[in-house]
């Protein structure tokens, strides 16, 4: 019961440390739909997956596209804050300042940061995930969040 | 004559200013009324003035109306100059010719005064000569008669003298007469025996009227063919008696000529010798016989018998008429004997130069050869022609001012011009760095929102934790402040809206009370501070939920509520809202004041409101939709000076400048305020005294909400709803405004002054509320609300439980949450309605969301599934449109704003227009109503999802035909308003 106990303590750690939006994305997670967070979550990271390939492409291109690139990010913007990820999103404000200027240099730093970014998020939600799982299997219960 | 000159000058003089005037006035119309009073006040000075103001005012005219007609500047400038030149030259040429004409008018008449005056005196000298000469003649007829027709004669020497000495005041002229006979030479020897002496020779050197002379020292004149030898003399020139008078040049030929011609006949002026005076002698011929006027001179030569001369002083017979006549200092008279014509004999007068004017008018004397002449000429030079001079000068002046006015005018355009085109340039940069401005504005509110996003989102989070009521209250608290200070920025970036117009209130739902509990809460700290006591009333009559602008209505409360604590250091801020009607009702008791302090009559500040000197009837008839509402701020400050009143209201305006120094402020907020309530359709009106306080009292006009009107501002889902309480206070004031919170939670109350007659007669209350000032125990600092639970039947002494005021529903909740030991199962009663009400809005709602973004697109399906709505998924704005074509199921959208291919504006568009095309084809009998569920104008609401929530996002909304929006991620609290005002108006309609 202590590792329950532990593992409880550690996932709402974690989730705290996550921003708002996520614990409101646990929020919405009920009886009638108990996969939802896992569901949006892995959306987004598959989402985001095929965004940042696009992006590395895009900006791989001779003339880059910048109005492609833009709306990459944009797409990019809103999922990351939906999900909470708000280092990524800021990233991805910087981003978007950079594409207005058509500054290839900038894009390229962004987009190397915003895959930084990207794979600490994953690797948190991933964590918290993991840490879900385990509590199940140690046959805890979820805490609530706030 | 001269008058009439002058007067006749000054006409020209006006008539030529004038002129200038009016053709001046003539552009500028109008103008000639100010330049006529000025005509009229006589100051030249100031006629000048004003001249010159015209002008000025009249060359920016000018600048307006011709800037556009006349080519480019340059072109326009020479034009100017050109004209300028000119006009100063015809301004010259103008005055030169009046001077010279009006010099050559008063010349003129000069001329014609020295003509006639000479004229006069020539006429004169030539009758009175005449006279001498008539004289003279007739005497020539004695002689005629006396001596020649008598035998013997009857004259002699003797009686000739006595006669010419007796009558010689008939001739004043002539000094003297004398009588020469003919005697030729035949009867020459004779005649000499006769008279007893030889005839004498004149003698050419020695003048014939000498006075020491000697006939007898006289050559005896040579033998000659006549001779002429003076026999009678009068006594002043006997020395001339046997003088041949022929053998002197002169005489001679006036001897001659007088007997030819049987006139008389003059010599050229000589020198008299005893009185050294010019002279002449006049002869006349003395005929043996009376000759025929047609004689011939042949005849007349024999006829001749002798000759009489008389010798005229013409010095004296001058100077004797000058005297007669007036005015002779004016004029120099010449008299001139012109018979040779290229050298004239001055005859009287000295001999100046002739410079100048001067007038000749002819004489005659009656002898046809020798012609005389009078010169006349004025002794001073003329005189200055001041009316010339001062004429023309001023018409120079009046010129070369005009052209003055004209070059000043001109280059004032030139000015004004140039300076125009610098305001341009300015503008420009102006509204440029305008632009900058608006542009750091924004982005700096927008920076500032971000973070403030990012605070109230924790303070949000925060709240949904696990906190203890004071924990609880103070997030609130800062959440509140927080919001403010969003709310603040955005006014910052309104306040141009406010100014220019543009401002519009937006009309949502809103409780009332809460936003005064917001305001109040907002205040808290700084009331304690102070230890100011701050209370709110709400009447009961006043709806729970009222539609309007709560974020205006509460900027005005906070306004006025913020100005009272700021210049109140002691006693209270009481704010009431009553409904307007109730204002009648309402009764001022001087001593019944929240704490005691005087108050002034609040009444008086809604003295002047309109709707009240209005019939009454009119606002209590207005429907029930319309809710008047009444909100009065009654401090006990410093109060505001009486003549400060009427300013207090302008922007930027305090009641001194010291105020400013010590309570800081921009004095903008009360003028914010004013537009607001005017906004809101209702007055703001004040009354104040200095040392008691100040009331501010404005009214609004909010819609009711329909149907569900609760009488009763109470919070229906408290937990204390169907207590008892009792309250302890002899204030009845002080107790109302206790008992309108303690009610809100549903809790009954009954006021009682005294506890133990409360206790009595009330036996079964869950609790008793003891206001501080009766509570004998102890005295505690703060201003403290001491309750009772109902266990302390009559012991009190157990410790109380203490609510700090001011009391707000909230907190009021709180404590008796606390107090009575209840476990707080909800977090936030408000938000816990939303969530409720939510699921009462949505739940079985058929709901389409688009957004491109899959993520977000579950996040926001999942929020709406939450709250029990049938969520359809679009990634397309194509594809919503397809869904959204009627006839569909769909009972509202949400639509993400920024989509690839087709962004939310533009699908929205085009959904409404499908539905209006559908809609006209219903109405014009095209399309089947059936086809379309029976349904003839679909509308179905869609609301824009949005991450950024700023203004024009909102107007595009409205532009686009949206509904509203809403921001992302959901928040319950603005989703469940939008929704609720979609749901609403939507049932709305389909009643």
């Amino acid at each position: 019961m202590a590792t329950v106990g532990q593992l409880q303590k550690q996932f709402v750690d974690f989730s705290t440390s996550l921003y708002r939006e996520f614990i409101q994305l646990q929020k919405l997670q009920d009886e009638s739909n108990p996969d939802f967070v896992f569901e949006v979550v892995s959306l987004f990271f598959e989402d985001s997956e095929k965004l940042l390939n696009n992006l590395a492409i895009a900006l791989q291109q001779q003339v880059v596209d910048f109005k492609q690139v833009d709306a990459h990010v944009h797409q990019f913007k809103g999922s990351s804050s939906s999900i909470g990820a708000h280092r990524v999103k800021n990233m991805c404000v910087a981003f978007r300042n950079f594409c207005e200027e058509k500054n290839l240099d900038g894009c390229l730093r962004c987009l190397q940061q915003i895959n930084h970014e990207y794979c600490l998020v994953k690797n948190k939600l991933e964590n918290v995930f993991r840490l879900e799982r385990q509590i199940l299997e140690a046959g805890g219960t979820i805490p609530l969040i706030a | 004559m001269n008058l009439l000159h002058v007067i006749g000058n000054l006409v020209l003089v006006v008539c030529c200013w004038f002129l200038s005037l009016i053709s001046l006035n003539w552009v500028s119309n109008g103008g000639i009324m100010t330049v006529k009073s000025g005509l009229i006040g006589g100051d030249g000075g100031q006629i000048w003035m004003k001249l010159w103001d015209q002008i000025s005012v009249f060359g920016c005219k000018i600048q307006h109306h011709y800037s556009q007609y006349i080519g480019p500047k340059k072109l326009r400038k020479n034009w100017w100059r050109k004209l300028l030149i000119a006009w100063i030259l015809c301004g010259i040429i103008l005055s030169l010719s009046v001077f010279w004409y009006m010099s050559s008018l008063a010349l003129d008449k000069r001329k014609e005064t020295l003509a006639s005056m000479c004229d006069e005196r020539a006429r004169m000298l030539q009758d009175q000569f005449n006279v001498s000469m008539n004289h003279i003649q007739a005497m020539s007829v004695i002689v005629s008669i006396f001596h020649h027709d008598k035998n013997p004669s009857a004259i002699d020497q003797t009686t000739f003298a006595r006669y010419t000495e007796r009558t010689s005041f008939e001739r004043p002229l002539t000094s003297g007469v004398a009588y020469a006979v003919r005697v030729l030479h035949s009867e020459r020897e004779q005649f000499e025996i006769q008279q007893g002496w030889t005839i004498k020779r004149m003698d050419e050197q020695t003048p014939v009227h000498e006075d020491e002379y000697d006939p007898a020292d006289l050559e005896t004149s040579p033998a000659h063919d006549e001779y002429a030898p003076v026999i009678f003399a009068q006594d002043t020139v006997a020395h001339v008696i046997s003088v041949d008078v022929l053998s002197g040049k002169e005489d001679r030929d006036n001897v001659l000529r007088a007997r030819e011609s049987g006139k008389g006949v003059l010599t050229a002026p000589f020198r008299l010798l005893k009185t050294n005076r010019l002279g002449v002698i006049l002869t006349f011929a003395v005929y043996k016989r009376e000759l025929p006027p047609n004689a011939t001179p042949a005849e007349r030569i024999q006829e001749t018998a002798g000759y009489l001369g008389g010798i005229f002083d013409i010095e004296s017979l001058v100077e004797k008429l000058l005297q007669q006549l007036a005015s002779k200092q004016t004029i120099i008279v010449n008299v001139y004997d012109t018979t040779n014509f290229s050298d004239p004999i001055s005859m009287y007068g000295s001999n100046t130069s002739s410079d100048g004017m001067h007038h000749v008018s002819a004489l005659n004397f009656g002898d046809p050869i020798r012609k005389h002449e009078m010169h006349c000429r004025f002794k001073q030079k003329q005189p200055w022609q001041w009316v010339a001079i001062t004429t023309s000068v001023g018409i120079l002046i009046i010129s070369l001012l005009v052209g003055h006015i004209f070059h000043a005018t001109v280059n004032r355009i030139a000015k004004v011009e140039d300076d125009y085109n610098h305001m341009m340039e300015l503008k420009k940069r102006a509204e440029a760095a305008d632009i900058a401005k608006s542009k750091f504005l924004a982005t700096v509110s927008h920076e500032i929102r971000t973070p403030m996003n990012g605070v109230l989102g924790m303070l949000q989070m925060l709240m949904d934790t696990r906190l203890d009521e004071t924990q609880q209250d103070y997030v609130r608290t800062a959440r509140e402040s927080g919001k403010a200070l969003v709310s603040l920025i955005n006014d910052v970036l309104d306040q141009a809206k406010i100014e220019s117009g543009k401002l519009e209130l937006e009309e949502v739902s809103f409780d009332l009370r809460a936003v005064i509990d917001d305001v109040l809460s907002m205040f808290l700290g700084k009331s304690q501070d102070k230890k100011v006591e701050l209370a709110v009333y709400v009447s009961s009559k006043v709806p729970a939920t009222l539609v309007g602008d709560p974020g205006r209505f509460r900027q005005i409360v906070t306004n006025l509520v913020g100005n009272s604590i700021k210049f109140t250091d002691k006693g209270h801020i009481f704010v009431t809202v009553h409904l307007v009607e109730e204002a009648s009702e309402m009764e001022f008791e001087r001593d019944e004041s929240l704490s005691g302090l005087p108050v002034v009559d609040r009444r008086r500040s809604w003295s002047k409101f309109r709707s009240f000197n209005q019939e009454s009837p009119a606002t209590s008839s207005s429907s029930s939709d319309q809710i008047n509402i009444m909100v009065s701020v009654e401090d006990t400050g410093q109060g505001i000076p009486t003549e400060a009143h009427s300013s207090v209201f302008n922007p930027f305006m305090q009641v001194g400048p010291s105020i400013t120094r010590t309570h800081g402020g921009t004095g903008i907020g009360l003028s914010i305020s004013q537009c607001l309530v005017h906004l809101m359709k209702g007055e703001i009106g004040l009354a104040s005294s200095p040392h008691i306080g100040s009331t501010f009292t404005f009214t609004a006009v909010f819609s009711n909400i329909n149907g569900q009107q609760q009488v009763n501002g109470s919070i229906s889902s408290s937990e204390f709803q169907g207590m008892r309480a009792l309250l302890v206070d002899p204030k009845k004031i002080r107790a109302k405004v206790s008992k309108y919170h303690i009610e809100r939670l549903g809790i009954h109350v009954e006021v009682v002054p005294d506890l133990s007659l409360g206790l009595t007669n009330t036996p079964t209350v869950n609790m008793v509320f003891i206001e501080e000032e009766i509570w004998d125990c102890k005295n505690v600092g703060n201003p403290k609300m001491l309750i009772l639970s109902n266990s302390c039947s009559s012991d009190s002494a157990r410790s109380p439980f203490a609510i700090t005021k001011p009391l707000r529903v909230s907190k009021l909740a709180a404590s008796l949450q606390r107090a009575m030991g209840m476990s707080s199962g909800g977090n936030n009663l408000s938000r816990e309605i939303h969530a409720l009400s939510l699921r009462n809005l949505l739940h079985g709602r058929k709901i389409l969301v688009v957004d491109d973004n899959p993520v977000n697109l579950r996040v926001a399906a999942g929020a709406l599934k939450k709250y029990g709505a049938d969520v359809v998924h679009a990634e397309r704005g194509a594809k919503a449109i397809t869904l959204l074509t009627p006839p569909h199921l769909f009972d509202a959208c949400f639509m993400d704003i920024q989509m690839p291919e087709m962004d939310g504006f533009e699908a929205t568009e085009r959904i409404r227009k499908i539905e209006l095309g559908i809609k006209n084809g219903i109405e014009d009998g095209e399309l089947s109503v059936e086809a379309y569920g029976n349904v003839s104008n679909w509308h179905v609401p869609i609301l824009a999802m949005t991450a950024d929530v700023i203004q024009a996002t909102n107007e595009a909304c409205a532009r686009s035909g949206m509904d509203g929006y809403v921001s992302k991620p959901f928040e319950a609290e603005q989703l469940y308003r939008e929704v609720s005002r979609v749901f609403q108006t939507m049932s709305d309609e389909s009643h």
